[in-house]
């Protein structure tokens, strides 16, 4: 928005609202200001390193046209606790002059209270934000820090280095344009190093400053730093970083922060403030082609109908042939509208609204592309996915992905493999724990409009968000659509469920009894089987028990293996139900995921969940199977309700309380319920 | 290659654009100050042309300066604005001042539990708010969706991760989102943009001549009559001007000849007190803004 802005202009849109008293217009009295006499150095910025002293002799017209132009860099610092990286973003701060007097006042307190220098100011307390973390002395979270200097505006994600916090490192450099990693000069390349730089590649950051910290401890010893810069060079061209600029540095000291060091006259490099000042800023999906994910539909007007979103990918001007991803409609841009007038043309990175010339269905969550190079369609994708939540991933669960402004279901295959982010193996893997970091597929339940996340961040990255809690429990990173579901295509049935439900006289329908063990599941499920075969219903049972005999055999009672079972369950309910059946299953199905899972798979048949309500105590009490006793003796483990949970439905069809209705009468009130769905369907 | 005051812009509006897409029944939290113009302008950017897709909601304390009441007000009268004034009703029964009950309840009872009410009263599941994470280290880790639970509680280790521009908006019934379009921007980004975009602000950020009183290292201005002078104490005309604005009892000046947006950047680009230090609240002690905010203070 604004671009092509030359002068400001008066506010003019509705609602403006002048001051209360009458005060000069800022901005017009630029050109008129009297006071500060005008710089020694046209068009060098005050606000940096030098110029903070020197204010007074300040050209703001110089100034704020300069700043107006800066560019802005984001990047991310790795490195653990010891390795002194709050110290070097403390410093940077410190140096850039953007720690104001009261700051300073209050450093010098903290650094007497809890520093860990001796009293002399202690650096890192500036970044260390919150009280428990700055009370263990540690840092546990993403923190974002702003400084600046004559060249550019810098947003530095400050990440923790300790092993468990893989979440928050991939999180920080998500947005990063380049990495700072630190290593101790007394270490060198170190695990940990490999584990970050690891990540870096990971997230697509293509620019590393190795920082190779503390060498005031080595005596600013040449060798030990060139030793390092080689070891390194070797590992981050293992991992496909191709930009590696190593720079001795002793954050405590302020050795080639800021300035060249006197300290290290061998080395003939830049200091790092000079290289962040001076990288590839912001170089994202610039020369890929056009990409908008839709984030909003703006129709103030009959005239206008505008999609709102960022381009993420490329350039788009009016003329522009495009095509709407997953739709496959295409059309021609007309308009590319701001508050500040329509635009000639918007780059990545930049906030518009787009009009078309043709009236096409466009809604929030499609993704505008350029015509000739337009984002894949694929509902099955493989991805690397960075595990973020204490409860694990579970192969065959449902989770929400989103990915650009489209929100879909997922369910997330058995990983291919686990990677290990020490020593960069392939190792299998069941699922995936926090901060562990795998390569699945996913099968999403409507197809989306997607590239390769080395193309593009935007329309490559995903996150997944548990559908209970709704906490973000994983990141992804594409790696291609898959084909395959594409080459599988739905066998197209002449015979169709109103042919069936004909022959059979009546409606097809899912009754799925839920409940612990125990409960009465399998005894209401056959006291109804028996009723509606008696009245000429077509009828099948699925019981838990037989259906593990059997069509998951190979399963067990872990979690994963719970969801995995309710999944085929679901599958075979479907298949009978299209046949035109009543199916009655009954299982004890813990989890309301799944369960919203096999009724979401069965869409186009009557659903009954029907809840077997016994309490704990009274379906242990019965225990027709000995398997509370067990499980209670601790030889049966993962057993509902006593080491693994049972989620109780929140509104089924029809709850059954045993404590108070017999199995018959429970049936009746099943019988009862279905009437009206097997006539009408 | 975008400026980084445009890539400030657009990041703000693709977040209000997120968070209005996303949200059943959205709000602007409006102080009256330069980040509160600031996020109507973006907010209005984000949609154009059409109408703001939400109301604005000041949290009254009775206690701001009068001419943030005037300036409030004219912001009100614009045609595309419905703003939502709510005070405190126990605040209002018990007469709160801050200068007999002290800026802590003051704060606690008129802002804080102002807010929680008129979140709740109108069934508000989403506020945009000014906060930013270069005010003060405890905002420095905060998400721009920013989740409360549904006793308003803000909790900094349960917060999700925010990757790439993804932001979960996912909640529970009860639950409320804060969202922080300026979380990325610093002071001088809100002048330099006010300065660039011409946005209006009060008069009282710039410097002009005020009856003051000086009380332990604060400069106070005496707005109204209100304001119980000590003994001896006289109110002197000082030319002054505010670096944030709040409660008037409670917001300190400085010294100032800055009368412009320019000369403000100006002096603020040599100045060497952060912009905070003028709010009394922060005194209390280290650590006390994360405090206040895991007892709901936005």
């Amino acid at each position: 928005m604004g671009a092509g802005r030359q002068h400001a202009q008066p506010a003019a849109q509705p609602g403006s609202c002048p001051g209360a008293e009458p005060r000069s217009k800022p901005g017009a009295h630029l050109g008129e200001q009297p006071g500060p006499q005008p710089a020694a150095q046209p068009g060098v910025q005050p606000s940096g390193r030098a110029a903070r002293r020197g204010a007074g002799a300040l050209d703001v017209d110089a100034f704020l046209s300069a700043h107006e132009h800066k560019s802005m860099l984001r990047f991310i610092t790795c490195g653990s606790v010891d390795d002194g990286k709050s110290t070097l973003i403390g410093r940077l701060l410190y140096e850039s002059k953007l720690v104001l007097d009261d700051q300073l006042a209050a450093l010098e307190a903290d650094s007497r209270r809890v520093g860990t220098q001796g009293g002399a100011l202690d650096f890192a307390l500036l970044v260390d934000g919150l009280q428990a973390e700055r009370e263990q002395g540690i840092t546990i979270d993403v923190a974002y820090r702003f400084f600046s200097t004559e060249r550019r505006t810098f947003i530095v994600a400050d990440t923790p280095g300790h092993e468990q916090y893989t979440r928050n490192m991939v999180t920080g450099a998500s947005t990063a344009d380049l990495a700072v990693i630190l290593v101790d000069a007394r270490k060198g390349v170190l695990t940990q190093t490999r584990r970050h730089s690891f990540l870096v590649s990971l997230v697509g950051i293509r620019q590393v400053v190795l920082a190779v910290n503390k060498l005031d401890l080595v005596g600013y010893d040449e060798a030990t730093f060139g030793a390092i810069d080689e070891e390194y060079r070797a590992l981050a061209g293992a991992l496909g970083i191709p930009d590696v600029r190593a720079v001795p540095v002793s954050a405590l000291v302020g050795d080639n922060l800021t300035s060249p060091s006197p300290n290290t006259p061998w080395y003939r490099g830049p200091d790092l403030m000079t290289i962040l000042e001076q990288a590839p800023a912001d170089p994202g999906a610039h020369d890929g082609p056009f990409r908008m994910p839709v984030q909003w539909v703006n129709r103030p007007t009959h005239e206008l109908r505008g999609f709102a979103g960022v381009v993420t990918g490329g350039t788009v001007r009016p003329g522009d042939r495009v095509r709407v991803q997953p739709s496959g409609v295409e059309s021609t841009v007309a308009r590319l509208v701001t508050a500040d007038g329509d635009l000639p043309a918007a780059e990545a990175g930049r906030s518009v609204t787009v009009t078309l010339v043709d009236e096409v269905d466009v809604s929030r969550g499609d993704i505008l592309c350029s015509a000739d190079r337009p984002a894949a369609v694929t509902d099955q994708i493989e991805a690397h996915v960075v595990w973020m939540a204490e409860q694990p991933m579970l192969p065959g669960r449902r989770y929400l992905l989103k990915l650009g402004t489209r929100t879909v279901n997922a369910t997330v295959e058995r990983p291919k493999y686990r990677v290990d982010v020490n020593t960069l193996e392939h190792v299998a893997a069941r699922g995936l724990a926090l901060n562990e970091i795998g390569v699945c597929n996913l099968g999403l339940d409507q197809p989306v409009a997607l590239d390769p996340y080395t193309d593009n961040r935007d329309t490559g990255g995903f996150i997944l968000i548990d559908r209970i809690t709704n906490a973000t429990v994983g990141a992804g990173m594409v790696h291609f659509g898959l084909r395959r579901a594409d080459n599988v295509h739905w066998q197209h049935l002449e015979v169709d469920a109103d042919a069936h439900a004909a022959l059979k006289g009546h409606r097809p329908a899912v009754v799925w009894l839920t409940g612990l063990s125990g409960a009465g599941k399998s005894t209401i499920a056959n006291a109804l089987e028996r009723k509606l075969h008696a009245s000429g219903v077509h009828t099948v049972l699925l019981d838990g028990d037989n259906v593990r005999h059997g069509l998951s055999r190979d399963l067990g009672f872990t979690d994963a293996d719970r969801v995995e079972n309710i999944r085929r369950a679901g599958e075979v309910c479907k298949l009978m139900a299209q046949a035109g059946l009543v199916v009655i299953a009954a299982f004890i199905s813990p989890f309301r995921d799944e369960r919203q899972m096999v009724r979401d798979m069965v869409s186009d048949v009557a659903f009954v969940e029907v809840f077997v309500d016994t309490p704990l105590e009274v379906a242990a009490g019965r225990d027709p199977k000995g398997l509370y006793a067990k499980a209670r003796r601790g030889e049966l483990r993962n057993f509902t309700g006593v080491d693994s949970p049972y989620e109780a439905p929140e509104s089924p069809e029809v709850c059954v309380d045993t404590t108070v209705t017999t199995a018959d009468e429970a049936a009746d009130r099943l019988v009862a319920h279905l009437g009206a769905i097997l006539r009408h369907g | 290659m975008l400026t980084h005051l445009e890539r400030l812009e657009s990041e703000a509006v693709h977040i209000m654009r997120e968070a209005v897409a996303e949200s059943a029944n959205p709000v602007m939290l409006y102080s009256i100050g330069k980040d509160s113009s600031v996020m109507l302008h973006l907010a209005r950017k984000a949609f154009f042309p059409g109408m703001l897709p939400f109301p604005l909601l000041h949290v009254d304390t009775t206690w701001k300066f009068r001419q943030m009441y005037a300036f409030r007000d004219e912001v009100a009268a614009a045609a595309d604005v419905e703003l939502i004034v709510h005070r405190n009703p126990e605040a209002v029964a018990r007469g709160i001042d801050p200068f007999t009950h002290g800026s802590a309840l003051h704060t606690t009872i008129w802002k804080t539990e102002g807010l929680k009410q008129a979140i709740d009263e109108h069934g508000f599941d989403l506020a945009f708010g000014g906060a930013r994470r270069d005010e003060e280290k405890s905002r420095a880790k905060e998400r721009v969706f920013s989740f409360r639970s549904a006793q308003h509680r803000w909790d900094p280790k349960q917060q999700r991760p925010e990757l790439w521009r993804l932001y979960n908006t996912r909640k529970a019934p009860g639950e409320s989102i804060r969202v922080f379009p300026l979380s990325n921007w610093t002071e001088l980004d809100v002048w330099l943009y006010i300065h660039r975009e011409q946005i209006p602000i009060v008069p009282l950020y710039l410097a002009a001549e005020r009856p003051v009183v000086e009380r332990g290292g604060t400069v106070i201005m005496v707005d109204d009559d209100r304001m119980p002078l000590e003994p001896g104490e006289v109110p002197e005309i000082r030319r002054v001007r505010f670096r944030t604005l709040g409660c008037y009892p409670l917001t300190g000046a400085v010294d100032s000849e800055a009368d412009t947006v320019p000369a403000i950047i100006e002096e603020m680009v040599a100045s060497t007190t952060s912009e905070r230090q003028g709010r009394v609240i922060d005194f209390d002690e280290s650590g006390s803004m994360e405090k206040k905010k895991q007892e709901g203070y936005f």
